[in-house]
């Protein structure tokens, strides 16, 4: 670890700054603007993407570690399964007469 | 919370009443024979509180025969039902409860058990390791499982049994249209079943990637770890989905709520949705273990490596995400949008192709090798063709148009247990007979384990095949009774004679299982098969550390070239250290034995009583947080003595007991 802190953590502020400029950002567009619903939550949304991906990547150690590969698939294979199950259902539900 | 004292046993029913008296008896009988020969000790030192993969294996292998008798029997009386036209021998009620309690514990707690138990014998072995990578929770798991089997089981003599089919379609399944407790077992034992699975596919996951021995890198695992690691990884993106369509169901049906009621903005057929995004996985979760199983035995009794590793583990993987893009299959007829239908057709179809490429592997592995007819290798024969039949009728279901034609018929029955008797029972007899003398050290009679093999398969092929044909006569199934002018009659007759054959096989395998303890010889050496794979490269019966030091390896087949190479060497001293295992525990057991009175608590829907006999999980939590035991060790001398014994007799030769 010592090799590490001699380091700037430039990530970790970028990482830090994206952040507030993110949340903050889907707060004003959620409280401030006069966008209809569904632009807002499509916005917040994608926001929330974003700020997750940065989360995984910038601080925990997504891309460090005898590990990496690993972690990458693994939250490729969930992110796979969230939107199978999540879209996957909502499709399925909302075609035809079913629901 | 009204507690009708009148209605807990189940009374009026000459059978069941029968099974009441038979099972107090039973226990009765079992507590006086171990109070008798003060067997209670050993069972509570060796087996209930043991934390080795192997014995747990053992106990889930040994649940799984168990169900396997109770589900056969179920069977058996709906092929004694429907064998002749009007039949009155069970009333509409008792054959509901019967299908549908044979497909929960045939799936459940008979697939699911033997694989389960047989990946937990063989994969730390495999893989070169001295146990899981949680032994404990691999306790857990086993008697989770355990008390979610016997909740389920209790249902026909206490309370009732679930009766709206293994799948328990909404609304049916609503305190609407089934108001009795019996659906509440559905809930709740599957979801304490369900919550021990989920925790082995961790397990496995974990232990699959981290506790491999020197060398294996994840291209030179043996067939077998590479299913059982693909199937852990289903288990996991799948289970859960269960856990939360489970816990809806019993909000639904014990609260009041109306998530898939048809009143109060519910959505019925989101519990199919739910369901089967759970469901299909399953299916992939039971066979590909089972395809794994086959491939290492195949190889053995060919005598050769296995033709086209990389596009079978591409195959598994391809397979495993295919799994989860197919659950509408199961209900094209529910009012779907063309599309919808379309593309679940499509992914259906395409599944086919990797399962195809397996088919061929095995029988490129067989080509020009020099085939050994061995019981297990028998097995592993017969899979191909009657596999196929499953396979290639389920591309013809897999059509969302003709399926409007043959859903809901016995075609469809047939088709799934085309797939799921030879996809995942014979492969299962083929690792009990293959694996038997590792975990036992002795082997399964061979002659009696051809008359099990003919009889069952034979017995199988006679009541499946004439299913298709009544199927696609418009023979429904879930049907009790069927009137003589449909002319289903003959068929269905000859379907209940083959009925009979199969029970005779599964007779003969335990019957085989008795001789073999008694008779069967002992002194086999630690690789009676000729056998390629590490779990041979130890003694026989295992001894408790697995490996006195880990085998190194670099190719795939290890034991084949350690055996060239002669490297099973007898040890010298300065080559053993002590080995440190894990101690047994007591909380596991504990934790199912709460977890069972909790469930048959929440089952009558009393739920304050429940919620108090839960306080003991939290209990067993608390107690694991402060439990600071840090195992034991294994000491050198008991090392060199146990490897002394059975190394003497691994470099003369291999023994061959099968000509």
């Amino acid at each position: 670890m010592d090799n590490h802190s001699k380091v700037f953590p430039i990530s970790h502020v970028v990482g830090f700054f994206m952040s507030l400029v993110l949340t903050f950002g889907a707060a004003w567009i959620a409280l401030q603007s006069s966008l209809s619903m569904k632009a807002v939550m499509w916005i917040i949304g994608t926001l929330a993407v974003v700020q997750a991906g940065i989360q995984l990547y910038m601080f925990m150690h997504m891309n460090e570690g005898d590990d990496k590969v690993t972690n990458n698939i693994n939250i490729l294979y969930s992110a796979f399964i969230a939107v199978v199950i999540v879209a996957g259902s909502i499709w399925v539900m909302t075609s035809g007469h079913s629901h | 919370m009204g507690i009708k004292w009148d209605e807990f046993f189940v009374t009026g029913d000459p059978l069941i009443f029968a099974s009441q008296i038979g099972i107090a008896l039973t226990m009765i009988g079992a507590l006086a024979a171990l109070t008798y020969f003060k067997k209670w000790n050993y069972l509570w030192t060796e087996w209930l509180t043991t934390v080795d993969h192997k014995k747990i294996g053992i106990m889930y292998i040994l649940m799984g025969v168990l169900m396997f008798v109770r589900g056969g029997i179920d069977g058996l009386m709906m092929k004694g039902q429907t064998a002749v036209p009007e039949n009155e021998f069970l009333n509409a009620q008792h054959y509901n409860e019967v299908f549908t309690t044979h497909g929960v514990i045939m799936i459940l707690f008979v697939a699911m058990p033997l694989l389960i138990g047989l990946m937990n014998f063989v994969i730390p072995l495999q893989i070169g390791a001295r146990d899981v990578a949680f032994p404990q929770l691999n306790a857990l798991s086993f008697w989770l499982t355990f008390s979610g089997a016997m909740l389920f089981n209790i249902s026909f003599i206490i309370g009732g049994s679930p009766d709206a089919g293994w799948t328990s379609y909404f609304p049916l399944a609503g305190k609407e249209f089934s108001p009795g407790i019996g659906n509440n077992f559905y809930a709740v034992a599957l979801q304490i079943a369900g919550a021990g699975t989920l925790m082995t596919g961790i397990n496995f996951v974990v232990t699959v990637l981290k506790m491999r021995t020197k060398g294996m890198t994840l291209m030179k695992m043996p067939m077998f770890t590479w299913t059982s690691f693909i199937t852990s990884i289903i288990i996991v993106a799948s289970f859960p989905i269960f856990t939360v369509a489970l816990a809806l169901m019993t909000f639904d049906r014990t609260f009041g709520t109306h998530f898939f009621t048809i009143s109060g903005g519910g959505m019925d057929m989101l519990w199919a949705n739910l369901f089967w995004l759970w469901g299909h996985p399953e299916v992939y979760i039971v066979v590909l273990p089972a395809f794994g199983m086959l491939s290492d035995i195949i190889s053995t009794f060919a005598r050769k490596t296995l033709y086209g590793y990389k596009s079978m583990v591409i195959s598994i993987v391809m397979i495993s995400v295919l799994s989860m893009l197919v659950w509408v299959h199961h209900f094209f007829t529910m009012g779907n949008s063309a599309g919808v239908n379309s593309f679940f057709s499509i992914t259906t179809m395409a599944i086919a192709i990797p399962t195809g490429v397996k088919v061929f592997n095995w029988l490129f592995t067989m080509r020009k090798g020099r085939i050994k007819f061995t019981t297990a290798m028998l097995w592993s024969l017969a899979f191909v063709p009657n596999f196929v039949i499953g396979g290639v009728t389920g591309v013809m279901l897999a059509m969302a148009a003709a399926d409007y034609q043959y859903h809901n018929t016995l075609f469809l029955v047939a088709h799934f247990h085309y797939v799921l008797i030879p996809g995942v029972v014979f492969p299962i007899f083929a690792g009990l007979y293959f694996w038997w003398p590792k975990m036992f050290g002795y082997m399964l009679n061979e002659r009696i384990g051809k008359w099990h093999f003919w009889l069952f398969v034979i017995g199988f092929n006679v009541t499946f095949m004439p299913m298709f044909f009544l199927g696609l006569d418009g023979a429904v199934r879930r049907a009790y009774t069927y009137s003589a002018e449909t002319g289903f009659g003959p068929l269905m007759m000859i379907s209940a004679v083959g009925s009979v054959i199969l029970a005779a096989g599964f007779a003969a395998l335990v019957y085989n299982i008795y001789w073999s303890a008694r008779h069967a010889d002992r002194n086999i050496g630690n690789d009676p098969w000729d056998a390629r794979t590490l779990e041979w490269a130890t003694a026989t019966p295992v001894q408790h550390y697995n490996f006195a030091s880990l085998p190194d390896v670099s190719k795939i087949d290890a034991f084949w070239h350690m055996k060239k190479n002669n490297e099973i060497q007898p040890l010298t001293e300065d080559e053993i250290e002590e080995i440190h295992l894990p101690s047994n525990t007591w909380i596991p057991i504990y934790m199912g034995v709460i977890f069972g009175i909790s469930g048959f608590l929440l089952v009558f829907e009393w739920t304050i009583a429940a919620a108090i006999a839960a306080l003991g999980i939290f209990a067993g939590l608390a107690f694991r947080s402060f439990d600071y035991d840090e195992g034991f060790h294994v000491h050198k001398d008991e090392i060199l003595e146990t490897e002394r014994k059975w190394r003497k007799g691994a470099n003369k030769g291999v023994k061959n007991h099968v000509s």
